[in-house]
């Protein structure tokens, strides 16, 4: 690299207004081109939410006339759309089954993770890292693998064709990868308060009770948040094992019921999508940065 | 752990069983058993009962497994759709994540940077990955939309689609500059570019939707490398003299490889297992097949079709790919340990 110009003499103040006003356009330039690209990316990223949003409110001789500029509103916005989602179609329905399916989920999750990521941070010695890092693996075994063997599962328990199907198959992503996070948390909280508590008189499972749990909620928080995230993100077991409408959970019900009909009800079907996707993208938005911690294997440490 | 050892007879004498549940060689499988075995039950056990029914003639009707050799693969591989589907999935995955490798570079630079409403464009931004994939697909189905979309209409208005000539030829100073740089009507001159009912197009949406959904990892993975590299190398690249592009290719790239190594990986894994985008997108593969890919093709010859062993030898096409993934995943975690 090149060594730096030292110079002889000092610069006369002509040459440094000049070099003050060279730099000066030069960050212009940078940030125009960092404005612009910002931008663009947005752009892409947003695009299809935004018309999402537009649309819900739309009236109907509004949105399918070819020639109105479909980024405003030409006749005023109006609800009847999201009314007819719940009122006349099974939308009511396909999120009483997923909250089911979430509550469900959630708490099968927290109690095998719990146990699990404790015994391998402070139980299983040097196999505890590989064994967890092997559990998480199991993470990225695709559904598209899986589900026609565990098409056969469910039926053999006799939960085809009900959300109960959803419950037993989806803790086997939740699990391996809620395991892993709760890993990172617990291995951040030092020995010394457990071991205090055990010479205060607590046996092992007393100490965790009353001194890891407490301190861990923010990582009990997170493992709620990802097996909720997760589980309204999952499509491909649903659309395997359950086709019953009243069954159905949101991510299928408003994909392959709503759509069937002859006539699209686009801005219903957009209300249908939005109500679920921006509630969700904002609670895993903040915990994003415990996602990443996990996905990079601990190969950063932020 | 000296001291626990010796507080826990005190312990025990006041409950035997506490005393035994206080040994970690105990405790601590026991803590592990209920997540070991739903593992081995639900991912263990049918990861075996894939490979046992890929080369069985189970179907819907009938599920018991009676060895059939490699019936089912040599039936899926004379299929025409099934090499389509296989050319597909490879050429989505690959085009896609480098792609998604080159705009992740730049969007984590454009995030590591300050500037105002960054914490909403990082919202935005990531909106495709924090948001359930099928929903953000029914998203672009209506934004690709063979009538009414807006893609359709802004390009209209810009004269880059519909008539040149006629009554419904568009002026406007954009379309002026967009036809004097020869660019008129360049996706055709009809009123709509038609997105998914084209062979060639439908594949551009999938691909493009594909980038869509995992640029977003990438990009934050990416970034998680960022502020991992340390200050004082900046400082000296700094003192040193370094330009902004220097700094890029001797400095910012060589010491991200890793962590790219790392959200390559994952794009590979999610973009070449995924059937969520053309099922939804381009109505499960079409048009005629054309956006088929091995998962939705396993699902619609095993789940639809109900011929079980023929859909397990689809989709045992996945596996090589993702323990390929796995092991060098596996190499790349053992090596920022041991560093």
């Amino acid at each position: 690299m090149a060594a730096p110009v030292y110079r002889a003499s000092l610069p006369d103040a002509n040459e440094l207004a000049r070099e003050r006003r060279r730099a000066r356009l030069r960050r212009f330039g940078g940030r125009s081109v960092l404005y612009s690209a910002a931008s663009f990316f947005t752009l892409f990223a947003a695009l299809p939410f935004a018309w999402m949003l537009l649309t819900v409110f739309k009236q109907n001789a509004d949105l399918y006339d070819p020639n109105h500029n479909p980024f405003l509103y030409n006749s005023p916005p109006t609800l009847d759309n999201v009314r007819l989602l719940f009122e006349q179609t099974q939308y009511a329905t396909f999120i009483r089954n997923t909250v089911f399916v979430s509550v469900f989920v959630v708490v099968i999750t927290l109690v095998a993770t719990v146990p699990a990521a404790y015994s391998l941070t402070r139980l299983a010695g040097r196999w505890g890292e590989s064994l967890g890092i092997a559990i998480f693996l199991v993470y990225l075994i695709p559904p598209t693998l899986l589900f026609i063997p565990l098409s056969r599962v469910v039926a053999e328990l006799g939960v085809r064709n009900s959300w109960w199907a959803m419950v037993v198959v989806y803790p086997s992503f939740t699990i391996p990868f809620c395991t892993w996070l709760l890993m990172g948390f617990f291995k951040s909280i030092p020995w010394d308060i457990e071991e205090q508590a055990m010479i205060d008189g607590y046996s092992r499972l007393g100490a965790i009770w009353r001194t890891v749990l407490p301190v861990s909620i923010p990582g009990l928080l997170t493992v709620v948040v990802f097996s909720l995230a997760l589980t309204l993100h999952e499509f491909v077991y649903a659309l395997a094992f359950v086709t019953s409408s009243a069954e159905k959970t949101i991510s299928i019900g408003v994909t392959t019921e709503l759509i069937r009909g002859d006539v699209y009800f686009w801005q219903s079907l957009m209300a249908a999508a939005a109500i679920v996707a921006i509630p969700v993208a904002i609670l895993y938005n903040l915990f994003l940065d415990r996602f990443i911690a996990g996905f990079t294997l601990g190969a950063v440490k932020g | 752990m000296s001291t626990s050892a010796q507080v826990v007879p005190v312990a025990a004498g006041v409950d035997r069983r506490r005393y035994w549940l206080d040994r970690e060689g105990v405790l601590g499988p026991l803590l592990l058993l209920p997540t070991v075995v739903y593992i081995i039950a639900l991912v263990g056990f049918p990861l075996v009962l894939a490979v046992l029914y890929s080369v069985s003639d189970a179907t819907v009707g009938d599920q018991s497994l009676d060895f059939v050799g490699l019936r089912n693969f040599r039936a899926a591989i004379g299929d025409g759709t099934f090499r389509v589907a296989l050319r597909n999935t490879v050429a989505f995955t690959l085009v896609s994540q480098l792609i998604v490798m080159l705009l992740a570079n730049l969007l984590a630079l454009v995030l590591s940077a300050d500037f105002h409403g960054k914490r909403l464009v990082r919202f935005l931004v990531m909106l495709p990955w924090t948001t359930p994939v099928a929903l953000g697909v029914l998203g672009w189905l209506w934004t690709l939309d063979n009538v009414y979309s807006p893609i359709d209409y802004a390009f209209r208005q810009m004269g880059l689609l519909g008539p040149s000539i006629g009554p419904l030829r568009v002026d406007n100073p954009v379309s002026d500059v967009v036809r004097w740089l020869g660019l008129g009507s360049v996706f055709g001159t009809g009123s709509n570019v038609l997105w998914l009912a084209q062979p060639a197009l439908a594949q551009l949406s999938v691909l493009l939707v594909h980038v869509w959904r995992t640029l977003p990892l990438a990009t934050v993975i990416l970034l998680a490398g960022l502020t991992a590299i340390p200050q004082d190398v900046k400082d000296a690249a700094n003192v040193d003299g370094a330009g902004f592009f220097r700094q890029l290719f001797y400095i910012r790239i060589p010491l991200l490889l890793p962590i790219m190594a790392v959200a390559f990986l994952y794009g590979i894994v999610f973009t070449f297992t995924d059937m969520t985008i053309p099922f939804i997108l381009t109505n499960r593969g079409g048009p005629v097949d054309s956006t088929q890919v091995l998962a939705s093709w396993a699902f619609i010859k095993g789940i639809e079709g109900g011929s079980l062993g023929e859909g397990a030898a689809v989709a045992i096409f996945l596996f090589p790919v993702m323990a390929g993934v796995a092991a060098l995943m596996l190499r790349l975690a053992r090596r920022t340990e041991t560093s």
